[in-house]
């Protein structure tokens, strides 16, 4: 994969958000979500992004799509820098890449029909006459394997699985390249998040797409990454191909993490050794000075509260930032 | 032949079966369990949601709102008293004294208007009689086992303040501090952090073999199962499907639901890329009573005698399914 070619270039990505306070609502800090971030998605791969709740994944991923305006940095996608873009020109490029949502109950309007959710890209872009929208609102259920004939249903009508898949046929309405796909499948069953899994995966060949693929389990960002990056407290950790991040992680917070999950297999379970991480993460809005993960890292010495450590490969595109490694 | 290794059985439930009057119709919710939980022993409740796994252990405790819920039958034998017979005032001194309970979300399980100090020494003034001062330092005691820090200047302190991770940990404390001989655990880690549930689930299983009290440890991850339970019974539709020791379910998988589920999981330590197998269909909605196997409809060994519905037998040592298919022999089940 690696010889393929960059179709987001996400480099010094940094997101703040303002605290207000007071009747005057001015700012009095700053919640630091996302704080100078660097990696690239290549066309036709999955990059996973892993981090626990907080670590300012999700808002990676609206940023990059300019759902959020970035602090500063640049997102570079197929050549263009999106931060630059406004108006007219920044809504063009939105046809060319899509999101689709954690929650399948909240992000579909429920007074609109099946039919209006998958269409109404469409017509928002202008591309189409009536005729033409409802061929291809049918042509993409039956994409994602649901019966066209549901289309004039609402979506309380259906399940958590079948309305993620609504989703799925929204975000491809338009043809994208590029999906960033927020934790797709962690309001679902176990035995419905396979189903959604192969779909995309069977989608991603079909379509030649390319997914950022944001969540919090690792078993499953492991099966459907090409490269993972692991994010803590608003900066990447470490980045590598899936096996050398899984077989190899240098860094001692993928160390721990990858550690902390637990494996369907009680003959494995039995011999696993944890690394239990102390407290809990800080808050964003007064980050640890230097390293990030010092206050809860079993290896910091002093170096680790005075510097920040350089985000470098460390050989073969396995990046980290960690002064220990 | 005793499932329990010999060791005394503490809980015993008997065909349990517990509905739900909605307008919508009855949800059949809970349709004839029976299980037993042994002194000291871990037993994990597996299955997806609206399987029946809470209802089943919130029947057992009398916890269900009733009207809409209903306990059609069944008995809970503890102590050889049937908690289902208690009256309200006696399954009160059961309850968070002899069986504690923590829950998935520990926010709404929490008052918030109340200081942590008061509401885990409310259990001790209630079921142990406890002064207040007594009560306190024993309070102190408990958020130590439990890992808070700076567990005296906390008691001050409200819900908010504690972090999610933190605030289960007072759950914990609440549940055990009149030494039950049970806990049950009802998702206590689903809505934590994995590295959150590292932490807990250490916790519990330390506290457990410290204080040799029996764990019913309710979840949908068959990971977490796998590493502390030793024996497992998974749940579908209402009905327990398959129950064994915990190895022998992984390695020994009779259902094919439980091998279904098992087969669809992405695994963390394997790196071939494989399509993972799903399970066609959907869980049931139980607005009917399922006539012959619940699973039938979505699984791929489904024969003739499905349309009956197979009875839980046991087929190995202390292994028991609800199949009249023989997976691992690929024929008909012998019944």
């Amino acid at each position: 994969m690696s010889e393929n070619k960059v179709i987001v270039k996400v480099d010094k990505l940094v997101k703040y958000f303002p605290i207000m306070a007071g009747v005057f609502q001015r700012t009095v800090g700053q919640v630091r979500a996302v704080d100078g971030i660097s990696f690239d998605v290549r066309e036709g791969e999955t990059f996973g992004l892993v981090g626990e709740s907080g670590c300012g994944k999700t808002t990676v991923g609206r940023t990059i799509l300019q759902l959020y305006r970035p602090t500063s940095g640049s997102v570079i996608f197929e050549g263009t820098d999106l931060v630059t873009l406004k108006g007219e020109n920044l809504r063009r490029m939105r046809t060319k890449m899509q999101m689709i949502f954690q929650d399948p109950y909240a992000s579909l309007n429920p007074r609109m029909t099946i039919r209006q959710i998958v269409g109404e890209p469409l017509i928002v872009h202008e591309i189409g006459k009536n005729k033409e929208i409802d061929d291809r609102v049918d042509q993409l259920l039956d994409l994602v394997r649901l019966n066209p004939g549901f289309a004039s249903r609402y979506p309380h009508e259906f399940s958590g699985g079948q309305r993620q898949r609504i989703g799925v046929a929204r975000a491809l309405a338009l043809n994208p390249d590029f999906i960033v796909c927020d934790e797709p499948i962690s309001a679902l069953d176990v035995s419905i998040q396979a189903q959604v899994i192969n779909l995309m995966e069977d989608l991603q060949v079909k379509l030649g797409l390319t997914y950022l693929y944001i969540a919090h389990d690792l078993s499953m960002v492991r099966h459907i990454s090409d490269r993972v990056g692991v994010m803590y407290l608003g900066i990447m950790a470490e980045a590598a191909s899936r096996d050398e991040l899984y077989e190899h992680p240098l860094h001692p917070y993928t160390q721990a993490l990858l550690s902390a999950v637990p494996v369907p297999d009680p003959f494995v379970e039995e011999k696993r050794k944890r690394i239990i991480l102390e407290g809990d993460v800080p808050s964003p809005v007064n980050p640890p000075s230097g390293c990030r993960f010092r206050t809860r890292c079993p290896l910091a010495e002093k170096i680790c509260a005075e510097a920040i450590p350089e985000w470098r490969d460390v050989g073969s595109d396995h990046w980290v930032a960690c002064h220990m490694v | 032949m005793n499932p329990n290794n010999g060791h005394q059985t503490l809980l015993k439930v008997e065909d349990l079966v517990t509905r739900f009057n909605t307008p919508e119709g009855t949800v059949f919710a809970v349709n004839g369990v029976s299980f037993t939980l042994a002194e000291g022993e871990t037993l994990g409740v597996v299955g997806e949601s609206g399987c029946g796994k809470s209802v089943t252990m919130l029947s057992v405790l009398q916890l269900i709102q009733r009207p809409p819920g209903e306990i059609v039958r069944g008995k809970a034998l503890f102590h050889e008293q049937d908690l289902l017979a208690l009256t309200n005032d006696e399954i009160r001194h059961v309850r968070g004294a002899q069986i504690g309970m923590i829950f998935q979300d520990p926010m709404t399980s929490l008052n918030p208007v109340l200081t942590i100090g008061k509401q885990v020494s409310e259990p001790l003034m209630l079921h142990l009689g406890m002064s207040k001062k007594d009560a306190e330092e024993r309070v102190v005691e408990l958020l130590r086992l439990v890992g808070i820090p700076e567990a005296e200047k906390r008691l001050a302190q409200y819900p908010h303040q504690f972090s999610g991770g933190m605030r289960q940990r007072v759950m914990i404390a609440m549940a055990l501090a009149c030494n039950p001989q049970i806990l049950i655990a009802d998702e206590p880690t689903t809505a934590l952090d994995v590295t959150i549930q590292a932490q807990i689930i250490e916790l519990v299983k330390k506290i457990r073999d410290e204080l040799g009290m029996a764990v019913i440890w309710i979840t949908h991850d068959l990971g977490v199962v796998a590493g502390m339970a030793q024996r497992v019974i998974v749940m579908y539709a209402g009905y327990i499907i398959e129950e064994a020791p915990v190895k022998e379910l992984y390695s020994n998988t009779t259902h094919p639901y439980t091998l279904g589920l098992l087969n669809s999981l992405p695994r963390l330590d394997r790196g071939e890329r494989k399509r993972l197998t799903d399970i066609p269909g959907l869980p049931p909605l139980l607005l009917e009573q399922p006539v012959g196997c619940p699973f039938q409809p979505r699984c791929k060994y489904a024969f003739e005698p499905c349309k009956e519905n197979p009875p839980l037998v046991e087929i190995g040592v202390n292994h028991k399914t609800a199949c009249w298919w023989d997976v691992q022999g690929g024929g008909p089940r012998n019944v």
